[in-house]
Parts: C-alpha cells; sequence; structure tokens
C-alpha cells in the first residue's frame, strides 16, 4: 500500500511553513499542527546557500 | 521625505506585512510606504515607489524594514509604532506555543508529523520541501515562483516514494477531511477529487456538498502537472491512491486541457478502475474523453452534478440549464434590463478565481463580438494597459499585474473594490462576480461586495446590474447564507453556480442586444 494510502487511515499532524494563517485555520480545525519560526538559511545568501547544499550533498 | 526603520534577523511573512503595509497607507501625511522583509523583489518594489536607497539596498531576506515617504519625522514614528502595534497584534492573536526554527526540533515535539504546508518565498521551497520528503513526509507546496526542473525534481522523488506533493502553486486540498490552505468545508462522502485547478476544485467540491454529497479526499496537483515537462506525475500517483481507496467510490478530476500525450496516460487509467470517472478537462475535448470510457462535462458546475448522480449510481444529462424554471428566469433578464440606459452597452467580468473567469470566457464564448481579458482565450482579445473603456472585459484579478506587493484577492479584496470604483461607470449594463469563501479566504468577501456596490450605487447616475455566484458552502467560517443575504440586501442576484451565473448574464447580453436592435 503506498504512503497515501496509509495518511488517508491516519490522523493529520501538520507542520506549517511560512503563512500564518494557515496554521490557524487547521488549529481551528482542531488539527495537531505546529507553526515553523521558518527563516531563509543562511540568512539568504545566495552563496552560502550553494555551499552549505555542497557540504549536505557529500556527506 | 523618505524615512527608513529597519529590524536585522526579524523575520515576518508576506501576507501579515502586505496587509500591514495597508492599513499605514490610511495614516495621515504618510504619501507611500513598505513594509517588508529585504527581498529582491521588495527592493525593486520600494525602488518603483520611490522609497529606494542605499538602506534598501544592502538588507538581507532576513531583514526587516519600513520605507515611508512622510510628511515628518513625527508622522514616521506614529508609522513605526503602528506597525509594532499591528505585528504584536497578529501575534498575540496566535498562540504562545513554542516555534521550531528547525524541521528536526519540530519532530521532536510531533513526532509522527506526516504533512506539511508550505507557503515560504517560491526560490527557498525547493530545499526545504526535498528535506520534508527525506523524512517521507507528505507536503502541500503553495508557494509559486518554483521552477518546472524542481517541481519535476521534488515530484520524481515522491513518486519513488509513495508520497503526495501537492504543487507548487497548489491552492486547494482536503486530506481526510480538513481543509489545507483555500478550501471549503465539505461533507466527507463518496467522491474522490483531484483537481489542478485550485478555484475550479472549490466550486466542484462546494457544489458537490450544497447537492448533499460529500469528498473522500480532494488532492491538488499545482497548474503545471498536466503540462508535458511534468508528465501528470502527482495526478497519476494520485489517481492510483483514489482507486485503491476504498472511501472512494467515484472519482473526478479537474484540469485545465492537459498536453495531448499527458491526457493519453490519464485516460487510460481510466480502463484500469471500475470505478465511474468524471472528467472536466476545463474547455477540452470532451469526445477523448468518452472514448476513453469517462464522463465528461461541459462546466464545473456539471461535473459535481456527474459526479453525485455517478455516486447513486446514476447517469446524468449535460447540466446546461437552470435550477429555477425558465419563466423566473425571463422575469428576472428582463426586469434586470427594461431600466438599462442606453449609454449602458458594456459586461464588466471582475474575478477573484482564475478558473472562474476562465470558465466564465468559455460559456459566453464570442457571441457578444469577443471578450477582453489579462487572461484572453485568443490573443486579440488582450487588454492592453488594462483600458476597459468600449468593450467587453472580464477580468482575474489573482494575476501578477495585480498583486505584486499585495495578497491574493481572495484574501485582499480591496484589489476587487479598486477595479469596481475605477471599471464601473455609466457605460456598464452588467458586472458579474465570483464570491470564494472559506478557509484561506478574506473574512467576509460578500461584505466587501456589498459594500462596493453601495458605493457604486451613490457614484453612478445608471442602474448598473450585478450577477454573483458564491463558492463555498453553509459550513464554511463565513457561511453561506449570510454571504448570499448581505449580496442579496444590495440588489445583487445570487445564482447557484458560476455557471449558472454567467448564462443568467449571457441571456440578459441577448436581451440587450434586442432592446438596441
Amino acid at each position: 500500500m503506498s504512503r497515501i494510502n496509509e495518511l488517508f487511515k491516519q490522523d493529520l499532524k501538520v507542520v506549517n511553513m511560512g503563512l500564518e494563517s494557515f496554521y490557524n485555520d487547521l488549529k481551528a480545525q482542531k488539527v495537531e499542527t505546529i507553526h515553523m519560526n521558518w527563516r531563509p538559511r543562511a540568512g539568504g545568501n545566495p552563496k552560502m546557500l550553494a555551499l552549505l547544499k555542497r557540504l549536505n550533498t557529500k556527506k | 521625505m523618505v524615512l527608513y526603520d529597519i529590524r536585522k534577523n526579524a523575520y515576518y511573512d508576506s501576507v501579515t506585512l502586505m496587509l500591514i503595509s495597508k492599513e499605514i497607507k490610511q495614516i495621515e501625511g504618510v504619501t507611500e510606504v513598505l513594509v517588508g522583509m529585504g527581498t529582491e523583489l521588495n527592493k525593486e518594489l520600494s525602488s518603483n515607489l520611490g522609497l529606494g536607497g542605499e538602506a534598501i539596498d544592502g538588507l538581507s531576506p532576513n531583514d526587516f524594514f519600513i520605507a515611508a515617504e512622510v510628511s515628518d519625522e513625527q508622522v514616521m514614528a506614529e508609522v513605526v509604532e503602528t506597525v509594532a502595534r499591528l505585528l504584536t497584534q497578529k501575534k498575540a492573536s496566535g498562540d504562545s506555543v513554542y516555534r521550531p526554527v528547525t524541521l528536526s526540533a519540530a519532530k521532536g515535539m510531533i513526532p509522527e508529523l506526516n504533512l506539511a504546508v508550505v507557503s515560504i518565498a517560491g526560490q527557498y521551497a525547493e530545499d526545504e520541501v526535498d528535506r520534508l520528503l527525506e523524512e517521507n513526509i507528505h507536503v502541500m507546496l503553495f508557494s509559486d515562483n518554483v521552477s518546472v526542473e524542481a517541481e519535476k525534481k521534488l515530484k520524481q522523488k515522491a513518486v519513488d516514494r509513495g508520497l503526495l506533493m501537492m504543487g507548487p502553486d497548489c491552492g486547494t486540498a482536503i486530506i481526510n477531511g480538513i481543509a489545507l490552505a483555500f478550501a471549503n468545508v465539505v461533507k466527507r462522502g463518496p467522491i474522490g477529487v483531484i483537481g489542478a485547478s485550485g478555484t475550479g476544485t472549490q466550486e466542484v467540491t462546494s457544489l458537490i456538498d450544497r447537492l448533499g454529497s460529500g469528498v473522500s479526499q480532494v488532492i491538488g496537483t499545482g497548474g503545471r502537472d498536466l503540462k508535458s515537462d511534468i508528465g501528470g506525475l502527482m495526478m497519476l500517483q494520485s489517481f492510483d491512491a483514489l482507486i485503491a481507496d476504498p472511501e472512494t467510490k467515484v472519482i473526478v478530476l479537474i484540469s485545465k486541457p492537459p498536453a495531448p500525450e499527458v491526457a493519453e496516460k490519464i485516460l487510460k487509467k481510466v480502463s484500469e478502475t471500475s470505478k465511474p470517472v468524471v472528467v472536466d478537462f476545463i474547455g477540452g475535448d470532451l469526445e477523448m474523453i468518452r472514448k476513453a470510457g469517462a464522463i465528461a462535462c461541459i462546466s464545473l458546475e456539471d461535473t459535481a452534478y456527474k459526479a453525485v448522480a455517478a455516486a447513486n449510481g446514476k447517469s446524468a444529462d449535460d447540466f446546461a440549464g437552470f435550477e429555477m424554471s425558465d419563466s423566473e428566469v425571463s422575469k428576472i433578464v428582463s426586469q434586470a434590463i427594461s431600466p438599462l440606459k442606453p449609454s449602458q452597452k458594456f459586461l464588466r467580468g471582475l474575478y477573484t478565481g482564475g478558473t472562474l473567469a476562465d470558465e466564465a470566457m468559455k460559456l459566453l464564448g464570442n457571441q457578444f463580438g469577443g471578450i477582453y481579458s489579462n487572461i484572453p482565450l485568443s490573443p486579440e482579445y488582450e487588454l492592453e494597459n488594462l483600458n476597459v473603456t468600449g468593450k467587453h472585459t472580464c477580468l482575474d484579478l489573482g494575476e501578477d499585474q495585480f498583486t505584486v506587493g499585495r495578497p491574493h484577492p481572495m484574501i485582499d479584496p480591496s484589489t476587487r473594490t479598486e477595479r469596481m470604483l475605477k471599471d464601473i461607470d455609466e457605460s456598464t449594463a452588467i458586472v458579474l462576480m465570483d464570491v470564494v469563501i472559506g478557509y484561506g479566504s478574506h473574512e467576509n468577501p460578500a461584505g466587501e461586495v456589498a459594500d462596493s456596490v453601495r458605493k457604486l450605487k451613490a457614484k453612478v447616475g445608471a442602474p448598473v446590474v450585478y450577477v454573483a455566484s458564491i463558492t463555498g458552502t453553509s459550513g464554511d467560517p463565513q457561511g453561506f447564507e449570510s454571504s448570499k443575504e448581505q449580496l442579496e440586501a444590495e440588489g445583487v442576484i445570487v445564482m447557484p453556480s458560476n455557471a449558472q451565473a454567467v448564462r443568467l448574464v449571457g441571456k440578459m447580453m441577448h436581451a440587450l442586444a434586442q432592446k438596441e436592435a
């Protein structure tokens, strides 16, 4: 059975990354959810991001 | 004078900041203002607004700034204070639960995370989604500005792992009865929906609810899924899941016409299931769908009717008419048209939902000499400089040219309010609108439309006809009935679906042409 069909039988447990209103809507529907304090990695610096990515792929 | 307030390393989401910008503009002494993060887009926007400068150029996307053209420093102090107050208010409306900075910290708090809703700036989305899929977490990716290459890579990864990767630019899904992003409160039931169009999916699922049936799952794919580049990866993957899902008795597919080879792959799957498959390739080839053994539909509403019939073990004819009787329709048309002045000739479609605008133009066709638009059916009807004078028009207000630096009109109806006040005048005969309610949407879009209609009645010295439909259900936070009442109180004719609203407008346009002749 695919993971999608497994998901259909589970309670949703949602991580929200970005617009907080989506998190509030999930809370209003009594979904177990968590809002991440997301911010761009490496301060959004494209050079640093590329370096980090290379480091991660080498792992 | 242009003044700045900058806070390094303070991150807020874009919609919150755009809504704050709007409120700050109301302060006396403020001519122009931008409250935002130091992204490239915001730097460009501030320079376009005449607010640019070295202070802004050196910022990173993690830096928060206020740039304002104000009459004096005292006004700026008021701006800074108001922004701070609004930001605290927005925070206070949330809760005091700890907000983790990393995914592993989030997993520490809820170990069995199984779905992520991602709406961060598009350029950062690929890395984050990749990481989520690595963790076998299903993803709904609301963000746009994600490259086709990234989409293909992420979807392939999701397919390999048997996961959902809905999006990018996926606005609507209902999983296990939970509305995600822009979705309505739809009863649970036997119909499984896969949609490549957000508002199209909202219209079909809301009508399924109003027809007394319900949905098992509603999966979004993002608008590009059925193009050759992506090859329908997520629709095919979701199709398999709904075929295997015991709760789903009928499968509905909604998309703009797919690339031919993708349509072929999808329709081939129809033969692999004994479940009825109802297909709306909006404005596409119906014969191809019928040949494949699927049920072909002529509108979003027709799709809902046929899906509900199939769920009840019945078949349904094309629904191309009205729920009310012919005589009632004729009465509404003549009552609306007879007071119009000879100067009132033109149609103004003002839509917040792109697919609904597209459907309106397709249903009206070319019979009234063509409808000009920012999303025209053919290039000769492309609207230049958004100048609507002297022609029929139908606008999709969710397109980029209307949304730079402001939220989508379904969240912030002021885009439509402004267009209404600008585009509706003594030459306007009929105004056609959608009102999309549900989670994600503004708290009272119908009230905003009703307010604009009230203002226009005072401003325009001619009896303009307003026709609308509401995409939503009685279970939605804004409420279908209360939305309808607010519109009707201002004389707006509210039809049961977009298709019926459009058909009614078509009849009015014919009556108007006859009156002129």
